[in-house]
C-alpha cells in the first residue's frame, strides 16, 4: 500500500507525471496547502504580478513548445482575473491547465471569503473545466485535464479544486485510464475526400493554399511545404500561421485579410481552388463574405468537425488532423505528378498555371511590404525592418495587439513555426510582455523579442518586476506612436479625426522605469540612432526596455475597411492625414 | 423556426448548463427543456424545444456535439420522430358543468388524478399541438391553471451511437523531465 499523501502533493505528482516542469501563478488563502508542497518540489513555480498574466505567460509557453502551459490562481479574484487569459487560449486554440483554488466544500454557497463560482464563470471561456470536491477524482481529472487541453483541437481546460480536497490525505491511486466516451476526436481525414481534394488540386487552374494556425499546432510545417510545392500553388499564411511556411519559401505570399498584402488579397480574390488548411475564415481575413474567394471551390482541412461550414461551404471537406491528411494528401498529389509526366501535357492547365503564377508574381511586384523610412523620424514600418533583420527569422517576437502587431506580421520574417507569439482571435492587450516570460523560461537559449505598443505595455508593466526578479533577458521593444493607434487610425478615417481617449499622456520615462527595476532602457527617436539601439538591446545579457518614438499618426496599409471585399482594398492614405490641433 | 434537438449527455454537475450556454450565448431562447436520466444512471436523455436561426442550426448541433459531456446530439425536427408532452390542469367548474368537463376528458383521452369540490385535476399527454386544444377546451368550463412538462422526443429510427473507448495513460503521460 501507498503513503497517505495530501491531496495537494498528488496534484502536484499528476503535474510532474504530466512533464510539467514549470508554472506561471499567484498564490492565495486556498491554494496554500498547494503552495506548501511546491516549496520543496521539482516543479518551478514562476511568481508573476497579476493572475492575468500568469494566463499569458502559461500560453507563451505552450505558443513556443507546443506542451501545454499551466498556471494557477487562488479562488475568487483570482480566478476572475485569469478569464481573459482563458479565453484567448479559447480563441487561438492553445493548450493550457489552469489550477485554481476554491473555498472548503462545505462553504461553497455561502458567500465565503474569496468566494467565486469559478466553473460557472469559466465555463464558457474554456474547452472543457472541473470543479473537483472530492479527493478520489483529483487524479482522474487532472490527467483528463491534460488530455482535453492537448488533444484534439487544444485549448484551455480548468480544474477548480477546493481546499478541503488539497488538505484532506489519501492513496494515490495510479490512473490506467481516461475515459470520456463523448469526447470525439477526429484524426484520420476520409480517404475519399482527401482523394477528391488531390484531384482538384491536380486539375485546378488557380491553386491557392490559405494555411493557418492549424498547421502551428498540429506541426505539420513539413507536409505544408511539401503540399505547397507538389501542388506548385502559392500561399497565402494568416496571422495565426505565420512562420509554418519559412517567409523565404519561394511559394509565401505573405498574411491576407484586413492588413494584408495585396497580393496575398488578390490571389484570394481569383483562386479557383482554395486548398484551406487549419484555418477558420475569419472575419479579419475573409473582409465581406460574398467576395471572399468568390470563383474558389474550397477544399477544407480542420480537425473540428464545427469549422467545417460555418463560415464557407467546402466543395470538399475534410476533418481531420490537418498533419495526418496532408500526408496522405502529398502522397496522392504526388502519384498524380508522376502519372501525368507519362500523358502528354494538358497544355491549357499548364499555361493557365504559368499565367496565374506570373500574375500573383506581378501582384507582389506592384505593391509589395515596404520598409518605410524616413530621415527625420521612425517610422514603424523601419523599426519592424530592423527587427526583422536583427532576427534572421530565428528571434522568438510577442507581440500585443494594434497597429505594431500588424506591421509586425507584414514585416518581420519567420522561418519556423512559434516564433511568432500574438493574441490573434481575442486580441488581448497586455498579451505581449507576460506571453514574452512564458516564451523565455521555455526557451532560455532564444532571442525574444518582446513587442509592444504603449498602450499595451502599460497594461502589463507589473512583469517587468517578474522580468527583473529572473533576470530574463528579453528585449522589449516599445513602439511608442503616443496613441492607442489601431483605435487612432479607426477615429482618423472613419470618425472625422475625432481622437476621443486614443492620446496616451503621461508615459514614463524609460530609463527610469527600467532603473527602478534595475536594468537598462533607453528612448529614442531619431532614426540613425534605431539600429544601434537595436543592437545594443541585443548584446545586453540581461533585459532590456526600448522606448522608440515612432511617427505618430502613421497608418497601417493595406486596408480593407470593415464591411467591404478583399478586392477593395485601400493602399495608402487617400490625403495627407491632418494632426489635430490640441 | 422551432428546432427539436434530442441529446444524451453524461449525468454530472454543469453539463446542462454547457448545453443551455451554447444557446444563450446566441441569444436563443428556450421554449422547452426536459432532462431526466437514462436507463445508464450516468447518463442523461434531454429535449429542448428551442428558436434557432434556421442558417445557425446545423452549427448548433456541431457545437453541442462537441461539448466533451455530450455523448451525441440529434435534430430531430425534420427527421422521423415522436414528440410528446404531458399537461396537468386544474380547473374549477361549478357543478353542473363537471360531467361535461369529464367526457370533454374522455374525448381527449385525459385522466383525472384529482377530483374535489371546487374541480378536478386533469392529466393528459400528447403532441404539444392537441394539448393546446386541450388546454383550450378546459378553460372554457372555468378557471384553470396549467403545467407543461416541455417536449420530450424519441427518434423513430435508431442512431448509431459512436463512444469513444478509453484512453490508457501510459499513451499521455510523458515522464516528468529531468
Amino acid at each position: 500500500m501507498s503513503t497517505l499523501i495530501s491531496g495537494a502533493r498528488m496534484l502536484a505528482e499528476c503535474l510532474a507525471r504530466e512533464g510539467v516542469d514549470c508554472i506561471f501563478g499567484y498564490p492565495g488563502g486556498v491554494t496554500l496547502p498547494f503552495y506548501d508542497v511546491l516549496y520543496e518540489h521539482q516543479i518551478r513555480h514562476v511568481l508573476v504580478r497579476h493572475e492575468e498574466n500568469a494566463a499569458f505567460a502559461a500560453e507563451g509557453f505552450a505558443r513556443t513548445t507546443g506542451r501545454v502551459g499551466v498556471c494557477c490562481a487562488t479562488s475568487g479574484p483570482g480566478a476572475t482575473n485569469l478569464t481573459t487569459g482563458l479565453v484567448d487560449a479559447l480563441m487561438d486554440s492553445i493548450p493550457i491547465v489552469a489550477i485554481t483554488g476554491q473555498v472548503t466544500s462545505k462553504l461553497i454557497g455561502s458567500d465565503a471569503f474569496q468566494e467565486a463560482d469559478t466553473f460557472g464563470i469559466t465555463r464558457p471561456g474554456t474547452k472543457h473545466n472541473y470543479l473537483v470536491k472530492r479527493l478520489e477524482d483529483l487524479a482522474q481529472t487532472i490527467h483528463e485535464a491534460f488530455y482535453v487541453a492537448s488533444s484534439g483541437r487544444p485549448g484551455p481546460v480548468l480544474v477548480d479544486i477546493t481546499k478541503d480536497v488539497l488538505q484532506a490525505q489519501g492513496h494515490y491511486q495510479p490512473v490506467t485510464a481516461v475515459h470520456l466516451p463523448g469526447y470525439k476526436v477526429f484524426t484520420e481525414g476520409h480517404t475519399g475526400q482527401i482523394r477528391r481534394a488531390a484531384q482538384l488540386i491536380q486539375e485546378s487552374h488557380r491553386p491557392l493554399v490559405y494555411a493557418g494556425g492549424g498547421i502551428v499546432a498540429a506541426n505539420a510545417s513539413k507536409e505544408l511545404r511539401e503540399t505547397v510545392e507538389l501542388a506548385d500553388a502559392p500561399a497565402v499564411v494568416t496571422l495565426m500561421g505565420l512562420g509554418s511556411l519559412p517567409a523565404e519559401h519561394p511559394n509565401f505570399i505573405s498574411m491576407p485579410g484586413m492588413h494584408g498584402s495585396y497580393a496575398a488579397n488578390m490571389a484570394l480574390t481569383n483562386c479557383d481552388t482554395l486548398i484551406a488548411l487549419g484555418v477558420r475564415f475569419d472575419d479579419r481575413v475573409t473582409g465581406r463574405l460574398a467576395a471572399f474567394a468568390p470563383h474558389a471551390k474550397v477544399i477544407h482541412v480542420d480537425i473540428d468537425p464545427a469549422e467545417i461550414g460555418k463560415i464557407r461551404a467546402p466543395e470538399v471537406p475534410i476533418v481531420g488532423d490537418v498533419k495526418r491528411v496532408l500526408v496522405k494528401l502529398n502522397r496522392l498529389l504526388a502519384e498524380l505528378k508522376t502519372a501525368e509526366a507519362k500523358e502528354p501535357a494538358d497544355e491549357t492547365r499548364s499555361a493557365a498555371r504559368r499565367a496565374w503564377w506570373h500574375q500573383v508574381r506581378q501582384w507582389k511586384l506592384d505593391h509589395p511590404l515596404q520598409v518605410i523610412t524616413s530621415e527625420s523620424e521612425i517610422k514603424p514600418q523601419h523599426l519592424m525592418g530592423e527587427i526583422d533583420r536583427l532576427s534572421g527569422g530565428q528571434a522568438i517576437v510577442t507581440s500585443d495587439v494594434g497597429q505594431h502587431q500588424m506591421w509586425a506580421a507584414q514585416l518581420i520574417r519567420f522561418s519556423e513555426p512559434r516564433l511568432w507569439l500574438n493574441s490573434g482571435g481575442l486580441g488581448s492587450m497586455g498579451f505581449g510582455l507576460p506571453a514574452a516570460i512564458g516564451a523565455q523560461f521555455a526557451r532560455p537559449d532564444k532571442l525574444v523579442f518582446s513587442l509592444v505598443g504603449d498602450g499595451g505595455f502599460q497594461m502589463s508593466i507589473p512583469e517587468l518586476s517578474t522580468i527583473a526578479a529572473h533576470g530574463l533577458p528579453i528585449k522589449i521593444v516599445i513602439m511608442n506612436n503616443g496613441y492607442l493607434g489601431m483605435v487612432r487610425q479607426w477615429q482618423t478615417l472613419f470618425y472625422n479625426n475625432r481622437l476621443s481617449s486614443t492620446e496616451i499622456e503621461g508615459f514614463p520615462d524609460t530609463e527610469k522605469l527600467a532603473a527602478a527595476y534595475g536594468f537598462k532602457g533607453r528612448t529614442i527617436d531619431k532614426p540613425w540612432e534605431l539600429r544601434s539601439a537595436l543592437e545594443e538591446a541585443v548584446r545586453e545579457p540581461g533585459p532590456y526596455l526600448l522606448n522608440v518614438k515612432v511617427s505618430s499618426m502613421e497608418n497601417v496599409y493595406p486596408m480593407v475597411p470593415a464591411g467591404a471585399g478583399l478586392g477593395e482594398m485601400v493602399l495608402g492614405p487617400p490625403e495627407p492625414v491632418a494632426v489635430p490641433s490640441k | 423556426m422551432l428546432q427539436v434537438i434530442s441529446l444524451l449527455l453524461e449525468n454530472k454537475p454543469g453539463a446542462l448548463m454547457r448545453v443551455t450556454g451554447l444557446l444563450s450565448q446566441r441569444g436563443y431562447n428556450i421554449e422547452s427543456l426536459t432532462v431526466a436520466r437514462t436507463l445508464d444512471p450516468e447518463l442523461s436523455r434531454m429535449t429542448i424545444v428551442v428558436d434557432v436561426d434556421s442558417t445557425q442550426r446545423q452549427q448548433v448541433i456541431k457545437q453541442m456535439n462537441k461539448l466533451i459531456n455530450v455523448l451525441q446530439a440529434n435534430d430531430l425536427t425534420e427527421s422521423p420522430a415522436v414528440v410528446r408532452e404531458l399537461v396537468m390542469v386544474r380547473v374549477r367548474t361549478p357543478q353542473e358543468s363537471r360531467t361535461a368537463v369529464l367526457k370533454e376528458s374522455e374525448i381527449f383521452g385525459a385522466r383525472v388524478v384529482d377530483s374535489s369540490t371546487e374541480g378536478f385535476v386533469i392529466e393528459t399527454t400528447g403532441d404539444p399541438e392537441k394539448l393546446g386544444e386541450f388546454i383550450d377546451v378546459m378553460g372554457s368550463y372555468g378557471e384553470i391553471d396549467v403545467t407543461r412538462s416541455g417536449a420530450l422526443a424519441i427518434a423513430l429510427e435508431a442512431r448509431k451511437l459512436r463512444l469513444q473507448p478509453p484512453v490508457p495513460t501510459k499513451e499521455l503521460i510523458t515522464e516528468p523531465r529531468p
